[in-house]
């Protein structure tokens, strides 16, 4: 059967983990690579590194770290963070990422998902939309959810996977921050217009959370989440313990031999 | 040596690095001469198999891995790598593919029930058919074992080659073998140590 994905979110910025992350055990709480072997041994399904450095340098160097990362550690990788155009999906590709997360990027042009999926493959486009409510209806956010851009939220995720985008992450503005759980209203509204995978992000606080999310929602197909993670407030392996125990089907950390 | 075959298709980054975890000696070659003294043979491809197996029969590679594979040279195809093994393929029309294993590479979507997404993406258990010697591909994982899955279309008609299912609601081909040609549907690049212990029994073979 397949399992539910746990993903944790690193945010890097020149070449660096930002973020707080509280790990006792690792020399180095900032390098990326460590990081991310840390999850990958530790049972993360996945990996998402945000890269919200502003200069090309910057960039640069987190294309470096990237291919450090990618050649350390065998479980998919996401990217995003700036990507806007076709050269920086190559960019990222060749470095090992697996897949491709656009945002901003896809709102101010929205055929760059149909070239990317035309180019790579849907698997390969993630559309990873920031959403709150406002007026009545969820809209999409920008600029890190500063910007209200009027777009209705369930029609852009709509178009977004009609033109390729393989994954869609909804990440709840509303519930973002909190630690009060995920916001189930709306990935259950968004679920029902899915028919690709959908990863909640934002508003996990506790494993209860996630127990919640896979049960009141049972199409979701992963959660993601950075701090708490980050904080060592909640470990993979007993979020997945849990999660088992509850009937949710996830991948042991372990292996059964 | 092992030569993973270059023919301009997919991002083959992390399988380079799986095999170099391993310490396997490999070379990602589109050179005739340099495929013809490998030991082995990895075919990888990620995207549309029309395309992909167009690019086998330009450069004449379809031909020479079927060549190598006839002289019992073991063969690998990982995820489109091993749908190209297939006789054929339904994926945008009807289209050939190398004949190494008998049967079809259809759309899951009219076999797994309502609810589930297409693609499969994700970590699935791979299963062993009753009554079938393990493959010696999997001499290293267990049943039960969990890869990384990530497709819209599985192997059918190919029974007496299938050495691992995966559960999707329907019972989906996760690998086939005949002989010294082996498939694999899911990513063991990216499948963790799960992954590296099929790669691991690949190259020690």
């Amino acid at each position: 059967m397949i399992t539910k994905r746990i993903i944790p979110c690193l945010d890097v910025k020149d070449g660096r983990v930002v973020k707080g992350v509280n790990f006792k055990d690792l020399a180095d709480v900032s390098s990326p690579v460590e990081l991310g072997k840390y999850y990958s041994d530790h049972g993360a399904d996945e990996l998402v590194f945000y890269d919200i450095t502003a200069s090309a340098e910057g960039r640069q160097l987190f294309t470096d770290i990237l291919r450090e990362v990618a050649s350390t550690i065998f479980i998919p990788l996401s990217v995003g963070g700036g990507i806007r155009t076709i050269d920086d999906f190559d960019r990222v590709l060749k470095c090992g990422a697996d897949k491709v997360s656009v945002n901003s990027g896809a709102i101010a042009n929205p055929d760059l998902i149909r070239e990317a999926a035309e180019k790579y493959g849907n698997q390969c486009v993630v559309l990873s939309v920031d959403a709150a409510r406002s007026g009545g209806h969820y809209t999409v956010f920008t600029k890190g959810g500063r910007e209200d851009t009027g777009m209705d939220a369930l029609e852009w995720i709509a178009r977004g996977q009609e033109m390729g985008a393989g994954e869609i992450v909804l990440n709840s503005i509303d519930t973002d921050g909190v630690k009060k759980g995920f916001d189930l209203e709306m990935l259950k509204a968004v679920e029902e217009i899915a028919h690709v995978p959908v990863i909640a992000s934002g508003g996990a606080g506790s494993i209860e959370d996630f127990i919640t999310l896979f049960k009141e929602i049972p199409d979701i197909d992963a959660g993601l989440a950075a701090s708490i993670f980050h904080f060592g407030e909640v470990s993979i392996a007993d979020l997945k313990d849990r999660l088992a125990e509850e009937g949710i089907p996830v991948r042991p950390v372990r292996r059964a031999q | 040596m092992i030569a993973i075959i270059d023919y301009g298709v997919g991002n083959i980054f992390s399988l380079v690095s799986s095999f170099r975890r391993i310490g396997a000696d490999i070379s990602l070659t589109g050179d005739r001469k340099e495929i013809e003294s490998a030991e082995k043979i990895i075919l990888p491809g990620v995207g549309a198999f029309a395309d992909a197996a167009e690019k086998l029969r330009e450069t004449g590679l379809g031909s020479l891995v079927k060549e190598q594979a006839a002289d019992g040279k073991p063969l690998l195809g990982i995820c489109l790598g091993m749908q190209l093994l297939f006789e054929r393929s339904m994926e945008y029309g009807e289209h050939e593919g190398l004949g190494l294993i008998e049967g079809d590479v259809v759309s899951m979507e009219p076999v797994v029930p309502e609810g589930y997404k297409v693609p499969q993406i994700g970590w699935n258990a791979l299963h062993f058919p009753e009554g079938r010697e393990k493959s010696d591909i999997f001499r290293n994982i267990g049943e039960g074992d969990y890869v990384y899955f990530v497709h819209s279309y599985y192997g059918t008609n190919c029974e007496s080659s299938v050495i691992a299912t995966t559960d999707y609601g329907a019972e989906l081909t996760a690998a086939v073998q005949k002989d010294n040609v082996y498939g694999l549907q899911f990513h063991p690049e990216k499948s963790g140590d799960v992954g590296l212990d099929i790669l691991r029994a690949f190259c020690e073979m």
